[in-house]
């Protein structure tokens, strides 16, 4: 039992260590970032970053060779990961791309397209989002309403697409819409890619609880009003859209993330610096209390990260335990933001004229929206019991049913 | 990074499963709780004959001369099957004393003997029922003698040696006791889960020697119950386990409104809840491990972590797994019972969530930064 590289994993991780040194400065702080940068400006610096690691062969580790990747392992995703934190780079803009759409595309698209749409994608010259949740299709994605027309030899789309990250600077996205509603919710569904300059897509920012729009990676809604497809950029055939789907949300998986933001360190230091009544607020009890139930969770968390990371470095398959990681990370974020927010007493709730929102603010409010994002608290309970402990699943009142005969009203 | 256990410890762990499995399971606490016997005696002599007692035992003295993480699997697989025998009393403690504070002498004389399972070590720190510190101490010693009562001593009707923490004129000491000493009075107190017995230990002008240094004893108080914690964790983890287990298995073959309960989001929304609190525990366990095996000096914060951490997976999976299963859960005949005195025992046993809380804050002032995962 250590926490050491083996002798390979502690090479590659010198060679990381060497370019990034090389060519990327060091953070100073946890907080130094690009956060204050226009989104053009930081679109710029990011496309930068990532056209020097294409060209240094560090851009998409995991692609196969044919593709210009390297076929890293997970181990080695992970300790590159790992590296690049430690240094000031703009990240955020291409996961997505490389992430999802570059392998549904090395799997279903035309070899022309491969060569056409891969390369820019790795290089950071285009960037990709990914079309599938909407306004009435959330945690049930399957139960969507997007539909496509055949039209000769195009498909036309008509619908709306909602939580679309990074759609307002985006250039392609991969798309699941309905074909057919005559069938069951899975079966009439077909999946495509799509260039988000066609006419007929309109991108509109959505207005966040936190006040934010089109910051950053910001959410869009998407909105398809008889837009043209080719049905050569159909990717898998018509009717399998939810397997391809499924596939591409595999390809999600591998990240071994959890939620940032204000965690048991940031909270410890304000419980040891801030003073209540001319007291360090860690000698009242229930603060106390509190910091030891958010260290377990927090040391639970890193450990479990840790029992996966030791599992993949065997090369073997890491068990279901990364399941927790979401939903215990995102109501932790949310309760440290709320005691980081009350520490300021009566006056908690106003916001620094110079600094603006506090990381403890920041935390309460983006919090709610991470209980929901890439699963909501729920779904990944059911997750948890259906597929780690092997419970059934709920019986579905929209079974065996055709799309177009499932209730959506009382 | 390697945060796991070895191929001979899971080996290991896999034949201590399949050995209680063999040995009847959760039947053997049942057995001891309905007869009122002080432990199982039979399933101890197995254990004896297995070569556990002498796992942290150096070859020199006739033991194994393994590493703590051995401990660690066999703690798991105990508390899983809520084996009713003195193997925490005497093997996570008392031997421990021995190895790391006794001297050579004493070494000699009871290393082989709780091998071959001639002793049966326990300790004695509480006196009443507040938090034993060590000025609230008033067991003594003079002139070797030692005077007072223990209350809630684990394990002492089986045991025949105990290590006794008492008050002394350089401060607290550790003192060895011969329990069938005729100046020893051992009577069983009654509790919450009669599959564990507990009792009370009047000492009367006892002879008693020396273990370590005069006056360091409450430091050695410490460190045994730092190293005991992450043990009683591996304990509580793989009993918080066969609760989820024995919730899930009910979930799954109990009907309702025509339907698996387990079916139910409400069941399985707790069920979830349970697996994420196992989880947690479990990964703190393995920090603890890790510390525990490497002498870390992070060892008082990875034990108290490890230790809430499980006290609450305990408790939570073993009082959720009684409401999974209906009214069938509150009869003396179901399981469920088994596991929720078990998880207060051992939730209370080396002091409660409380203290253990307060230990982990207090280490978590101490350090300026946490490494960040």
């Amino acid at each position: 039992m250590d926490f050491n590289d083996t002798p390979d994993q502690a090479k590659f991780r010198a060679k990381c260590r060497e370019w990034l040194e090389a060519n990327a400065e060091l953070k100073e702080s946890k907080s130094s970032g690009h956060a204050d940068s226009s989104l053009e400006d930081h679109l710029k610096v990011a496309k930068a970053w990532q056209q020097k690691k294409y060209e240094a062969g560090w851009a998409m580790l995991h692609w196969p060779k044919e593709y210009g990747g390297i076929e890293a392992s997970p181990i080695e995703r992970i300790i590159w990961g790992q590296e690049e934190a430690k240094f000031n780079v703009p990240g955020g803009i291409f996961e997505i791309g490389l992430g999802m759409c570059g392998p549904v595309m090395m799997q279903y698209a035309s070899e022309e397209q491969k060569d056409r749409y891969l390369a820019p994608m790795a290089e950071g010259k285009e960037i990709w989002c990914q079309l599938f949740s909407e306004p009435a299709a959330g945690s049930d994605v399957a139960g969507l309403r997007s539909k496509a027309e055949k039209d000769g030899d195009d498909w036309i789309i008509n619908g709306q697409k909602v939580w679309t990250s990074g759609a307002h600077y985006s250039d392609f996205g991969i798309l699941v819409v309905r074909h057919d509603p005559d069938v069951a919710k899975h079966k009439g569904l077909t999946f495509f890619f799509v260039d988000m300059k066609s006419p007929g897509i309109t991108v509109k920012p959505i207005k966040q609880i936190t006040g934010q729009a089109g910051t950053g990676a910001g959410f869009n809604e998407v909105y398809f009003d008889n837009v043209r497809i080719p049905d050569s950029q159909r990717l898998g055939e018509i009717g399998d859209g939810w397997k391809v789907a499924i596939t591409t949300l595999m390809n999600e998986r591998l990240a071994v993330g959890d939620a940032r933001g204000s965690d048991i360190e940031e909270a410890l230091i304000l419980s040891k610096t801030k003073d209540d009544a001319g007291e360090a607020l860690i000698k009242n009890d229930s603060v106390r209390e509190r910091l030891a139930d958010w260290f377990c969770q927090a040391n639970g968390l890193k450990y479990t990260k840790f029992r996966t990371i030791s599992a993949l470095s065997k090369g073997e398959a890491p068990g279901p335990e990364a399941s927790i990681t979401k939903i215990v990370s995102a109501n932790k974020l949310q309760e440290i933001g709320n005691f980081g927010i009350d520490s300021g007493d009566m006056a908690g709730m106003l916001i620094d004229e110079n600094d603006g929102v506090s990381s403890f603010q920041g935390a309460w409010l983006g919090a709610p929206g991470l209980r929901i994002a890439g699963g909501t608290d729920e779904i990944l309970r059911n997750v948890i019991a259906e597929r780690v402990l092997g419970l059934p699943q709920d019986p579905r009142a929209d079974k065996g049913l055709a799309f177009k005969d499932i209730p959506t009203k009382a | 990074m390697n945060l796991d256990f070895s191929d001979d410890q899971k080996f290991l762990q896999d034949e201590a499963k399949k050995f209680f499995d063999k040995e009847g399971g959760l039947s053997n606490a049942r057995s001891v709780m309905d007869n009122s016997l002080e432990g199982d005696k039979e399933l101890w002599q197995k254990i004896v004959e297995l070569g556990w007692t002498g796992i942290r035992i150096p070859e020199a003295y006739e033991g194994l001369g393994l590493g703590h993480l051995e401990l660690c699997v066999i703690a798991e697989e105990l508390g899983r099957s809520l084996a009713p025998v003195p193997f925490s009393s005497s093997v996570y403690f008392f031997t421990e004393a021995l190895i790391k504070y006794s001297s050579e002498e004493i070494k000699s004389e009871l290393l082989p003997n709780l091998v071959s399972g001639e002793v049966v070590g326990t300790y004695g720190i509480a006196e009443d029922m507040h938090q034993a510190t060590e000025s609230n101490l008033s067991v003594s010693v003079a002139s070797d003698k030692i005077n007072g009562i223990k209350i809630a001593v684990p394990d002492a009707g089986m045991a025949s040696h105990m290590i006794v923490v008492v008050k002394s004129s350089a401060g607290t000491d550790l003192r060895l006791v011969d329990l069938d000493d005729a100046s020893v009075t051992v009577t069983q107190q009654k509790n919450l889960d009669t599959s564990r017995a507990f009792f009370k230990v009047e000492f009367k002008d006892t002879p008693s020697k020396l273990i370590g240094e005069p006056g360091d004893g409450w430091t050695y108080i410490q460190h045994l119950l730092d190293q005991a914690a992450v043990l009683f964790a591996f304990e509580q983890v793989g009993g918080s386990q066969a609760a989820l287990d024995m919730a899930k298995a009910y979930s799954l073959e109990r009907f309702a409104f025509g339907r698996q309960i387990g079916s139910y989001q409400a069941i399985k929304h707790k069920l979830a809840d349970m697996y994420i609190a196992v989880t947690l525990a479990k990964s703190n366990c393995y920090y603890g491990a890790w510390a525990l095996s490497s002498e870390s000096a992070e060892l008082p914060l990875a034990a108290a972590t490890a230790r809430v951490s499980a006290t609450k997976a305990f408790q939570l999976c073993s009082k959720e797994n009684i409401q999974t299963h209906g009214g069938n859960g509150f009869t003396w005949e179901y399981d469920c019972h088994l596991f929720y005195k078990r998880s207060k025992v051992l939730s209370v046993l080396l002091g409660s969530e409380a203290t253990w809380k307060e230990k982990l804050v207090t280490n978590l002032e101490k350090t300026n930064t946490l490494a960040k995962g």
